[in-house]
Formats: structure tokens, C-alpha cells, sequence
């Protein structure tokens, strides 16, 4: 490991960091959604627009994943900015051809990294309730030192969390999606095809769940598809 | 008795740290003292005083609701509290918003606002915006409902104390999620074909690739939603990808 690869790891650590607190903890604002966290990632790696390829491509994944209360969900803030770092990554090195195979891989680079995320929010809720113990005869005692404390150390630790999560990742995926994309042997628009597909399949899944109990939503749904049909015809 | 406008003001930006320290005991019961603690400096004695630590110390105690509503909460806790109504009432009043705070912001938001926002956000990204634009409509239009609606329940909350179920009776939560819900549909309908069709990139020789994907998606998505509860789609689609990309590299060597 290079000190420059440590440097180069950095701001978007920071930025998963930031990203990752977003999810949960403060401000849930949703700047921690794919499209705009891989967005963000892929500009601070020079290049927005293969950062929003791979958001929206991400986003039609995260529409399934809704974080209600305690379920465990996939942790998506730090696990898109992975995503675009790497997508802007591969463009860095002029390997612009290979956009395809490093959208394969960086989606995939990201789901691993929104799964173990998921693990590690459980972790840090674990890690707050046994604080929370801990503080309990202060808490009893009516110590807003202890109130403000508790809220303090597991922000803290969130950020530490999202942060840590998002550099090894990095560290651990930048060399393997580089060495993939250079061995890549499926066509380039196949390979979009199949990544997208996946996605769409989720997404169709997933607005199913949450629209079709409404009356009627049936009808909007297909009066949407003739729009967006209409839309992708002029657009291409 | 009601709160100055600066610890108004400072309840509310605490309300955005709300969840800083969930856990799966207390859930958000530290983040609701949290946010109601600067109103209780306002109980006679002030912040050292026996009526601010009984108050504060209730306060600490499980709860549960969506993020987002918990201002409703937080405002008619506060509200109760220096209107010095009695503890124990003050708890059980606690306890009873738990459920419908929950499933009401749950099903308002997470299964209605955010989906369409993020499909919105979907759908500008298939017609071409530029990413600067897409960020901007997707955190803005986003915002706008995430920020008022915390901003109202603060303030109804304070204005309504103990009578605070009434708010929830208003047609935003009775009709919103019906309303929202369309709307999702209509732009899901919009944001998939636009979507993935950039996604895929331009070309005239696409078009039965387009539509090989869209037979290939209906039918994964019916699998899936008739799969319902047993398969994530997130954890499948990380599966075949890991094979995909296994394959595609392999093949290299083989």
C-alpha cells in the first residue's frame, strides 16, 4: 500500500464519512441516496457524469430498500460514494472504453459494500445501547450531560464507521475492478444491457410493492410507460 | 405556558440529530431528550432544578416513531411538560404516540415520498438532465416535504400539547399517501424506460436490446414480487452480478 494511494483514498473517505451519517443519523436529508452520493463521489473524482450512471443505476436497486426503523437495510451513503470513486477512477486512468465493465463491477463493488454497511450500522446499535446502559443512573438522574453525551459519541461513531468503511473498501476494490475492467471479454453494450436489466428487474419489483394497493395506481403505471416510452423515443 | 422562539428554534435544529444515538433499547428515546431538553431549561428551577431532571429523565425513556413525525412528539412532550401536566399522565400520553407516529410517517414517507422523489430524480435522468440538475430536483423537491414537515410538527406540537392526535386526522395523512402513491406509479411508469435507456446509452440498433431487457425485467419483477418476502431483490441482483462479473473475467483465462 503506496502513501499515495492512502492520499488518493482520503477525501472520499471523508466524503463516505459525511455520506454515511446522512443515512440514519444526522441529517437524513437523503444526500446518502445512490444518485446522489455516487454523483457527488464521481465529481470529486473528476468525472460527474459516470458518478450519475452508476447513482441511477444504483438508485433503481435502493428504491426496494426503505429504512424502516429497526429492519436491517443495506447501508447505501458510503457504499455509492465507493461506487463513484471507483467509476471515476477507471475514466482517471483513460480507460474510458472500459465504462461498461467498470459499471459491472463498481455496482457490484457497491452492493458488497451496502451489505457489510448494513452490518456495521447493527454493530454501531448495538455498540449505542450498550452506552446507553452504561449512562442509565445519569440518564435516571434527569443529566443532560449524559443525554447530550450519548448523542455526541454515536454520531461520532458513525461518522468513524462510514468513514473506515469507505476507505477499506476502496483500498480493497480499486485494484480488483481495475485488474476485472482490463480482462473484461463480455460486449460493452451486453454488459450495460444485463447491469441495468438487473437493476430495472428490482425496480419494477420494488414500485410494485409499494404502489399497488392504491386503487387505480395500476392505470398510472401504464399511462407512465406510454409517457416514458414516448420520452425515450425522442430523446434517442 | 409555551417556549421562547430561540428554544423553538433550538429544539428544531436538534431535531435533524434525532436518531444520533439509536440503539435497540431505547430506540430513540435519548434523541427525543435531546430535542425536548432545551424547553425544559424553561421549568421553574431552571436546568439544575428538581422539575427539569424528573422531566428530563421521563424524557430519556424508550420511544419510537418515524424520525420525521417524532417533532410532533417532541413538541406536544415539551408543551406537556411546562404546562406541568402530571408524570405519569405525561408517560402513557408518550407511549400512545409510538404506534401511530410510526406506521403514519412510515407509510407517508418512506413508502410514498421518498420513492417518488427518487423516481422523479429518475425520471430527469432518462429525459437527459445534466447531473448538477438531477441532485438539485431530487434534494430540493426532496427537502422541501422532509423540512416542513418536521418544521409543522414541531409547531403543532407546542400549539396542541396533549391534544395532538387531532393533527394526524388532517388530509395530508389521511388522503397524502393514496394521492402520493399515484403519483409514484405514474412516474415509475415515466423513469424506468427513460432510465434505462440512457443507462444503455444511444445507438439505433438498440431498440431490440431495449426490448429483450424490458421482457427480461416484467419477468424478473413478477418472480420477484411473487417471491415476495423471501428474496431481497438487492441480494439477488448482488448475486447475478457476482457470477456475471465472474464469468466475464474468467472467460479472459479460460
Amino acid at each position: 500500500m503506496t502513501g499515495e494511494t492512502l492520499i488518493d483514498v482520503l477525501p472520499f473517505a471523508l466524503l463516505g464519512a459525511v455520506l454515511g451519517v446522512d443515512v440514519v443519523t444526522f441529517p437524513q436529508a437523503m444526500f446518502s441516496r445512490p444518485i446522489v452520493a455516487a454523483t457527488v463521489s464521481g465529481a470529486l473524482g473528476g468525472h460527474a457524469q459516470y458518478g450519475l450512471l452508476l447513482g441511477a443505476t444504483l438508485e433503481l436497486i435502493a428504491l426496494e430498500t426503505l429504512p424502516f426503523g429497526a429492519s436491517r437495510y443495506p447501508e447505501w451513503g458510503s457504499a455509492s460514494v465507493v461506487g463513484g470513486a471507483l467509476m471515476a477512477s477507471v475514466s482517471v486512468h483513460g480507460e474510458t472504453s472500459g465504462v461498461s465493465a467498470a459499471l459491472a463491477c463498481s455496482v457490484l463493488a457497491a452492493l458488497v459494500t451496502a451489505w457489510v454497511g448494513g452490518w456495521s450500522m447493527v454493530g454501531l446499535r448495538k455498540l449505542n445501547a450498550i452506552w446507553a446502559r452504561a449512562a442509565a443512573p445519569a440518564l435516571e438522574a434527569g443529566s443532560s450531560r449524559a443525554v447530550v453525551g450519548l448523542q455526541l459519541r454515536g454520531m461520532s461513531a458513525d461518522l468513524l464507521r462510514g468513514g473506515l468503511l469507505t476507505a477499506v473498501a476502496l483500498l480493497v476494490f480499486r485494484p480488483v475492478v481495475a485488474a476485472s475492467v482490463g480482462v473484461w471479454s463480455v460486449d460493452p453494450r451486453l454488459t450495460r444491457a444485463l447491469v441495468v436489466g438487473i437493476a430495472s428487474t428490482v425496480a419494477v419489483g420494488a414500485t410494485w410493492k409499494v404502489f399497488h394497493a392504491t386503487t387505480g395506481a395500476i392505470w398510472f403505471f401504464i399511462a407512465g410507460l406510454i409517457g416514458g416510452g414516448a420520452l425515450v423515443a425522442m430523446v434517442r | 405556558m409555551t417556549a421562547s422562539f430561540k428554544t423553538r428554534w433550538t429544539m428544531f435544529v436538534r431535531l435533524f440529530a434525532i436518531q444520533g444515538s439509536w440503539s435497540y433499547e431505547l430506540l430513540m428515546g435519548t434523541g427525543i431528550a435531546f430535542c425536548v431538553e432545551p424547553a425544559l431549561r424553561e421549568l421553574p428551577g431552571g436546568p439544575d432544578g428538581p422539575a427539569y431532571r424528573e422531566a428530563l429523565a421521563r424524557q430519556c425513556r424508550y420511544f419510537n416513531a418515524h424520525p420525521y413525525l417524532a417533532s410532533l412528539a417532541v413538541g406536544a412532550l415539551a408543551r406537556a411538560e411546562l404546562d406541568r401536566v402530571p408524570g405519569p399522565t405525561i408517560e402513557r400520553f408518550r407511549t400512545a404516540l409510538c404506534g401511530p407516529l410510526g406506521s403514519v410517517g412510515d407509510r407517508l414517507i418512506w413508502a410514498g415520498w421518498l420513492p417518488v422523489c427518487s423516481l422523479l430524480a429518475l425520471a430527469a435522468f432518462g429525459a437527459g438532465a445534466r447531473s448538477g440538475l438531477v441532485i438539485a430536483l431530487f434534494l430540493g423537491v426532496y427537502n422541501l416535504g422532509h423540512v416542513a414537515l418536521r418544521a409543522w410538527g414541531l409547531r403543532a406540537g407546542m400549539s396542541r400539547g396533549l391534544r395532538v392526535a387531532g393533527a394526524l386526522g388532517g388530509p395530508v395523512f389521511r388522503r397524502g399517501p393514496e394521492y402520493i402513491a399515484r403519483a409514484g406509479a405514474l412516474l415509475a411508469g415515466i423513469a424506468l424506460p427513460a432510465a434505462l435507456a440512457r443507462v444503455i446509452g444511444p445507438g439505433r440498433d438498440m431498440e431490440g436490446l431495449i426490448y429483450g431487457i424490458l421482457l427480461v425485467t416484467a419477468l424478473g419483477s413478477v418472480t420477484l414480487a411473487r417471491l415476495h418476502g423471501r428474496v431481497e431483490g438487492w441480494r439477488a441482483s448482488m448475486v447475478v452480478l457476482a457470477a456475471f462479473v465472474l464469468y466475464a473475467v474468467a472467460r479472459q483465462h479460460g
